[in-house]
């Protein structure tokens, strides 16, 4: 079904949003979206939210098991604490991806902003997966305590930026992130170390990387033309030591 | 103090929302654009400060500083226009144009005037023995009002340029001061949400000086040291609220001290000091002279700002970007906003979008001989 999102305020839009998936719709498609918030949050069944337009900030928050689509470029604080499901978006996006996210997949085929992956986590089986085909802002992975990052640095509309900021990883402790080609040392914390994949990686990372070109239509050959790396905490308490001394 | 407030104000958190535009051809656009523009973003403020800052509306005045005047009682306009008439030449004044609405409560009186200073001896003392120049004196004018006149508040006192502010959503306020009426070359929006200083009608944004106007998310937590070697140099906060710093340190910084807008943006938002370290030696040791002479001017906190002058516009992120701030460009205009939805409100097929780097200033002149 389709829903016209022209000028319609955020709540009568994902009223009705929340209307369709309420009324067993498989497929909903919004036109005309711009800026309207919190698309798709809490949205607790399969269902696939196609979206025309940039939606708003806190796109997929809370979401459990939905598929949203974005056409164009997206905001801020995308699958906030997101359960399951998936995000896929043909441009860019803001900062502050995948907060808290606990499962599911984000794919974003071009560049992210600022503290993409802040405190993603994983338990069991929930272990989300956050994708970057573009370049990455400071702190990507900040306080990272599980789950996986992919930092592809590819698709970009801005070629002269350097592929990923400062601080990366800083107080990550927990989860993984693989970067396509090298990452630059002197931009690392000094909570993580970087390292090289082992079979049982590549393995994954493929799994995910599949499904990712999938989305695109991308060659997966030539994402994997490049070698990979593993960025991983050297702590699981980096600040066990902070303001006194712990028994370890 | 003239104005009371029942707590030492020190500072303001807020989860604001800025739009702006400008066009470096200087193509003249109406204010129904930027109404559009900050409207968008409606949820972001809570009704307690809405503002916007036009640059290019006085063309036929534009050789005259244009005082935008809120006055809160009878007393306080007397007083000011007593002021104003032994000091300057005023070659126009009148009622800012309004509309009663029903959004807007008990709004103050605005006037403008379109004034020059007068030569008189205090005037010749400053320009012949103190080294002062007009724009100083407009400066000392605007401290001596705002901290003076009990009730009277200059709201904007450059040329060709105003800004028009109060309580109430940006939208609310555009319809009061009828702002689809004017038309001009640079365009910012704020939409406040004010959480520890009052919402009220001196501090809503933007907060200008002389051409200068700030619109800011976010929250200045250094505003008291930056508030204590602002007032060294003779500048007097007397809005009860952060972002008033930032003008008058860009004032200091960019028409006192002749830093470029690059130079005053990296005192304002300085590479930590490992980043320093790890520069080329020439750009350490430019960074590092920054730092320890402007090290009182340094904002620390979250910020997204733009600031206009009629130069150009400008937006700034903090140095860590706690607060959004993207960009777009079409064809001569450049955008700047806290959501990209913001800018494609107006501008639906840019040529361009990009979020800038924390610390690292967006620049957008006007280009030469316009205006």
């Amino acid at each position: 079904m389709k829903i016209d999102a022209q000028g319609v305020y955020y709540r009568d839009l994902n009223s009705k949003i929340r209307e369709a998936v309420a009324g067993g719709a498989d497929k909903i498609e919004l036109n005309n979206v711009n800026g309207q918030y919190f698309i798709g949050d809490g949205v607790n069944r399969a269902v696939t939210i196609t979206i025309n337009g940039v939606p708003g900030n806190d796109l997929g928050a809370f979401m459990n098991g939905a598929t949203i689509i974005v056409k164009s470029n997206a905001q801020d604080n995308i699958g906030n604490t997101m359960n399951a499901g998936k995000v896929v978006v043909h441009g860019h996006a803001g900062d502050v991806l995948g907060y808290g996210m606990r499962g599911g997949k984000v794919h974003i085929l071009k560049d992210v902003g600022y503290r993409v992956g802040i405190h993603m986590k994983s338990y069991d089986t929930n272990k989300p997966v956050l994708i970057a085909g573009g370049k990455a802002g400071d702190f990507f992975g900040e306080y990272m305590a599980g789950g996986v990052l992919v930092l592809l640095g590819m698709f970009t509309d801005d070629p002269d930026k350097p592929k990923h900021g400062f601080r990366f990883g800083t107080g990550m402790h927990g989860g993984v992130i693989f970067v396509r080609g090298a990452v630059d040392e002197t931009k690392l914390s000094r909570e993580v170390g970087v390292f090289d994949l082992t079979d049982e990686d590549k393995q994954e990372l493929e799994g995910y990387l599949k499904d990712y070109c999938k989305d695109f239509k991308l060659d997966f050959k030539e994402v994997m033309q490049e070698k990979f790396v593993k960025v991983l905490p050297k702590s699981k308490r980096p600040y066990g030591d902070l303001y006194c001394p712990m028994p370890r | 103090m003239k104005y009371k407030p029942t707590h030492i104000f020190e500072k303001d958190i807020s989860n604001c929302g800025l739009t702006g535009f400008i066009s470096t051809a200087g193509t003249l656009v109406e204010g129904s654009v930027i109404i559009k523009s900050i409207s968008l973003m409606h949820d972001r403020g809570n009704g307690l400060g809405g503002g916007f800052a036009a640059y290019g509306i006085y063309p036929e005045l534009k050789d005259f500083y244009a005082f935008h005047m809120m006055y809160e009682n009878s007393t306080a306009l007397q007083l000011t226009e007593e002021y104003l008439e032994q000091n300057f030449f005023i070659e126009l004044q009148e009622e800012i144009p309004t509309r009663r609405t029903q959004a807007i409560a008990n709004p103050p009186m605005f006037k403008r005037y379109f004034i020059q200073p007068l030569e008189t001896t205090e005037y010749r003392e400053a320009i012949d023995y103190q080294k002062m120049t007009d724009e100083d004196i407009i400066v000392s004018h605007v401290m001596r009002i705002n901290h003076g006149i009990e009730g009277a508040f200059v709201v904007s006192s450059g040329k060709n340029m105003g800004a028009f502010k109060g309580v109430g959503y940006p939208e609310e306020i555009a319809d009061f001061f009828r702002l689809e009426e004017y038309s001009g070359h640079i365009w910012t929006a704020h939409n406040r949400f004010p959480t520890n200083t009052p919402g009220w009608w001196g501090g809503a944004h933007p907060f200008t000086l002389l051409d200068w106007s700030i619109v800011h998310n976010g929250e200045i937590s250094s505003y008291g040291i930056n508030k204590r070697y602002l007032e060294m140099y003779g500048y007097l906060c007397t809005m009860l609220t952060d972002t008033e710093v930032v003008t008058y340190m860009l004032d200091l910084l960019i028409r006192k001290h002749g830093l470029s807008p690059e130079l005053a943006s990296l005192a304002l938002a300085s590479p930590f000091w490992d980043m320093i370290d790890s520069m080329p030696d020439d750009d350490r040791e430019l960074l590092t002279a920054i730092r320890q002479v402007y090290g009182s001017g340094l904002l620390n906190g979250p910020f997204a700002i733009l600031f206009a002058s009629n130069e150009g516009l400008i937006g700034l992120n903090d140095r860590v970007k706690l607060r959004p701030l993207i960009c777009a460009t079409k064809d001569d205009f450049v955008y700047m906003a806290s959501e990209e939805a913001a800018i494609r409100e107006i501008c639906s097929n840019p040529d361009r979008v990009w979020a800038p780097r924390g610390g690292d200033p967006v620049i957008a002149k006007l280009q030469p001989g316009v205006a």
